[in-house]
C-alpha cells in the first residue's frame, strides 16, 4: 500500500499528518469562538446590564385616600417596544398622612408570587404557599424568610412617583 | 414496471438504502421482547407529535409579549384546527413526559441499564430532564397570568442559587424583570434549543440502542457476566432472534398509533387547557400552578422548613439527575430479573407512591388561603343575627376562613375550627387570636375588642352537638 494513501506512515510524513491535524483542530477552535462569542455576549448581556432606575408617575396626590392601602401600576424601568402589558410591574400604596406615602413591591418574598391585601384583616397574603405579612410588610406567618420589599415614593408637582427596582430576590448568603 | 423498477434501483444505489438503512431495520432482537418494549417507539411517537403540531402553532404563534395571548387566542377561537393542534401539543407533552418515565421504569425493573448498555441509560436520563425542561417552557409559552407568574417563581428559585443567584435570575428573566425579552426567550429555548437536545439525544440513544441491541427479557437463571455476555446474548440471539422489522415493530406500530389516537381524541373531546387571565405582571388575580406532571415538586416545597428550603429547591432536581445518572456505574452486573432484585421493585413501588399522593396533594394545595370561601351561611352559623352571626361575618372579614375550614367552608391551611367550642375556652381563643402562632398572623392589632369579643361568641358555638342558641343578641 502506498504510503502516501494509507494508514501508515513514517518520518516527514508523520509529522505531516500530525501537523494538518493540529491546525485543523485550531483553526475549528477559532471558527467555533467566531461563531459563538458574539452570540453569548448577546444572550448574557442582561445578567450584566442594570437599567436604570427611573421614577414613575402613578396618579395624583389627590386620588389616594389617607390609610387606604391601593394596587398601583407604572411601567418597567426599560420595557422594550414589543413588551405590550407585560411592560407593567405593580406595588402596593398605602398614604399614610397629607405628605408621607410608603409602597412596597408586589412579590412575595418566599417565591415572588403576587401578595394580595386583605383590608379588613390588614394583612398581604399570598396565594401561592400561604405567606402572611403585617400591614407594615413585616412577615406575619407562613415560609416568607424577609418582610415585603420597600419601594421609593415621592410626590413631585402634585403626583405620587415610585422608583423602578428589579424583582426583589432571596438571595443565599454563603 | 421495470422503469420504476429502475429510477428505485438508482436511488437505492446512490443513497444507500439497502446497505445502511435496512439493516438496521432488519436487525435482530429478542424474540421474547414483546409488549414490554413498546414504551420508548411509543415516546418517540409523542416527540414526533410535538415537533409537528409545534411547527403548525409556530406558525400563527407570536412570541411577543404584546402579542402572544392573543395569538394563543387567536389559535384556540378562529383558526381552522386550532383548537385541535393546541390540544395535541398540550396531551402530547403530557403523553410524553408519562411514557419517558414508564420507558425508565421499565427499563430499571428489567435492569436493561446493565453491561452493556450503561450509555444508553445514561443518554436516556439527559434526555428525560431536555423533556422536562421542554414541558416547563412550553407551559410558560401559554403566556397567561399564569405563565407570567411561574417565570417569576422560576427566577425567583434561581435566585437563590449561591454566589451566581442574580445572575441567572436575570438571565432567565432576560432582565431585572419579567418583561417583553422574557417569552421570546423562553420561546428560543423552548423551539430550538431544547428539541435539538432532544434530536441528538434521541439520535444517540438509537445508535447505542443498535450498537449493542435489543436487551432481553430478564431471567434470573441469566445474571450478567461482563466477561461473558456479549457472547452469550450473540448466541441466544442467533438461535431464537427475529428481525426487528417487521416481527417486533408491529407491536410498536400498534401502541404508537393507540397513543397517538388518544391523543388526539383528548384534543378533540377534551380541548387545549384554557387561558388564564392576562399576562399583566402587575395583576394580583393569579395563583401559579405548574402543569400537572410537577404537582407533586410543587407540594414538596410547600411542606419544607425554611432551613432546608432554598437546599431542596435548588439541589433536589441536580441531586435526582445524578443519582439516575449514575444508576449503572452504582451496579452494572449481576441479576437483572425483578424477582432477584425485590430492593429495585420496592424503590419503583415506593417511588409511584410518593408521587401518586404528592400529586394529590399538589393539586388541592391545601397550603393556600382560600381567597374565594364565601360567608358562611345560616345553615352554619345558625342564626341569622346577632354576636354570633356578627362573629360569623368578622371570621369571614378578617380572613379567618381563608386558611379555617368550618363545616365545609373555608381553606385547609391552619386547623379545622368546626369543633373549636369543645377544644379550647374563651380566654385560650382569644390568646391565640391576639397572639398568633403557628403561622398564624397576631390580630391584637387589627381587631377591635368588640370585633373580639364577637368572633369569639361565634368560635364558642363550633361544637360536635348542632344546637346553638344565642341569647346576647
Amino acid at each position: 500500500m502506498n504510503d502516501t494513501q494509507g494508514h501508515e506512515c513514517h518520518g516527514d510524513e508523520a509529522h505531516r499528518r500530525t501537523f494538518f491535524a493540529k491546525i485543523t483542530y485550531a483553526l475549528s477552535a477559532v471558527i467555533g469562538a467566531m461563531m459563538v462569542i458574539p452570540g453569548v455576549g448577546f444572550v448574557l448581556a442582561p445578567v450584566f446590564r442594570s437599567p436604570p432606575r427611573v421614577w414613575r408617575k402613578v396618579g395624583p396626590v389627590d386620588n389616594f385616600k389617607t390609610g387606604a392601602t391601593v394596587l398601583v401600576n407604572y411601567e418597567d424601568p426599560s420595557p422594550v417596544a414589543w413588551a405590550g402589558v407585560t411592560a407593567k410591574t405593580g406595588a402596593w400604596l398605602r398614604r399614610v398622612d397629607d405628605t408621607e406615602f410608603i409602597a412596597f413591591s408586589i412579590n412575595c418574598r418566599h417565591l415572588g408570587c403576587p401578595v394580595r391585601w386583605i383590608e379588613d384583616a390588614r394583612l398581604f397574603m399570598c396565594p401561592c404557599h400561604g405567606g402572611v405579612y403585617y400591614a407594615d410588610g413585616t412577615v406575619a406567618g407562613g415560609p416568607p424568610p424577609k418582610p415585603l420589599d420597600r419601594l421609593e415614593v415621592r410626590v413631585r408637582d402634585g403626583h405620587v412617583e415610585i422608583e423602578t427596582g428589579p424583582v426583589p430576590l432571596t438571595e443565599t448568603k454563603v | 414496471m421495470n422503469r420504476l423498477l429502475d429510477v428505485w434501483k438508482w436511488i437505492d444505489d446512490r443513497s444507500g438504502y439497502s446497505d445502511y438503512v435496512l439493516p438496521l431495520m432488519k436487525h435482530i432482537v429478542p424474540r421474547d421482547a414483546r409488549w414490554w418494549y413498546v414504551f420508548g417507539s411509543a415516546t418517540l411517537a409523542s416527540f414526533i407529535v410535538q415537533v409537528l403540531t409545534g411547527i403548525c402553532l409556530a406558525m400563527a404563534y407570536v412570541p411577543g409579549g404584546d402579542q402572544a395571548y392573543e395569538s394563543l387566542k387567536f389559535i384556540t377561537d378562529q383558526a381552522f384546527m386550532g383548537s385541535v393542534l393546541r390540544g395535541m401539543h398540550y396531551y402530547g407533552a403530557s403523553a410524553m413526559v408519562t411514557l419517558a418515565v414508564v420507558h425508565m421504569v421499565q427499563v430499571f425493573l428489567h435492569a436493561s441499564y446493565k453491561f452493556p448498555r450503561e450509555l444508553n441509560w445514561m443518554s436516556g436520563v439527559v434526555v428525560l430532564f431536555v423533556v422536562l425542561g421542554m414541558a416547563f417552557t412550553g407551559q410558560l409559552l401559554r403566556w397567561d397570568a399564569n405563565g407570567v407568574w411561574s417565570v417569576t417563581v422560576a427566577a425567583e428559585m434561581a435566585g437563590r442559587t449561591p454566589i451566581i443567584g442574580p445572575a441567572l435570575s436575570h438571565f432567565i428573566m432576560g432582565g431585572e424583570t419579567v418583561g417583553g425579552s422574557t417569552l421570546s426567550r423562553f420561546f428560543a429555548i423552548h423551539v430550538f434549543v431544547l428539541p435539538g437536545l432532544i434530536f441528538a439525544g434521541v439520535g444517540l440513544h438509537l445508535m447505542l440502542l443498535f450498537r449493542h441491541g435489543v436487551s432481553e427479557m430478564p431471567n434470573r437463571d441469566e445474571p450478567v457476566d461482563p466477561a461473558t455476555y456479549r457472547e452469550e446474548y450473540e448466541a441466544r440471539l442467533k438461535k431464537t432472534g427475529v428481525p426487528f422489522w417487521p416481527d417486533a415493530a408491529w407491536r410498536d406500530a400498534v401502541f404508537s398509533t393507540v397513543v397517538v389516537g388518544v391523543i388526539l381524541l383528548c384534543a378533540v373531546f377534551l380541548g387545549p387547557p384554557s387561558l388564564d387571565h392576562p399576562p399583566d405582571p402587575s395583576s394580583i388575580q393569579a395563583n401559579p400552578m405548574p402543569d400537572w406532571y410537577f404537582w407533586w415538586y410543587f407540594a414538596v416545597l410547600s411542606m419544607l422548613p425554611p432551613g432546608l428550603e432554598t437546599w431542596v429547591i435548588l439541589g433536589a432536581p441536580v441531586l435526582g439527575f445524578l443519582v439516575l445518572f449514575c444508576v449503572p456505574l452504582i451496579s452494572n452486573r449481576g441479576h437483572r430479573a425483578p424477582s432477584a432484585r425485590p430492593w429495585a421493585v420496592g424503590i419503583v413501588i415506593a417511588g409511584a407512591a410518593a408521587f401518586v399522593a404528592l400529586t394529590i396533594f399538589g393539586y388541592r394545595e391545601p397550603w393556600s388561603p382560600d381567597f374565594g370561601v364565601p360567608p358562611l351561611p345560616e345553615s352554619v352559623v345558625g342564626v341569622d343575627s346577632g354576636t354570633v352571626a356578627e362573629g360569623a361575618k368578622l371570621a369571614h372579614s378578617k380572613g379567618c376562613l381563608y386558611c379555617h375550614h368550618i363545616d365545609g367552608y373555608g381553606g385547609h391551611r391552619g386547623p379545622e375550627l368546626s369543633y373549636i367550642g369543645d377544644e379550647l375556652t374563651a380566654d385560650d381563643i382569644i390568646i391565640r387570636i391576639n397572639n398568633g402562632g403557628y403561622n398564624m398572623p397576631a390580630f391584637a392589632g387589627n381587631v377591635t375588642t368588640a370585633e373580639l369579643s364577637a368572633i369569639v361568641a361565634f368560635l364558642q358555638t363550633r361544637k360536635s352537638k348542632d344546637v346553638v342558641t344565642d341569647t346576647s343578641g
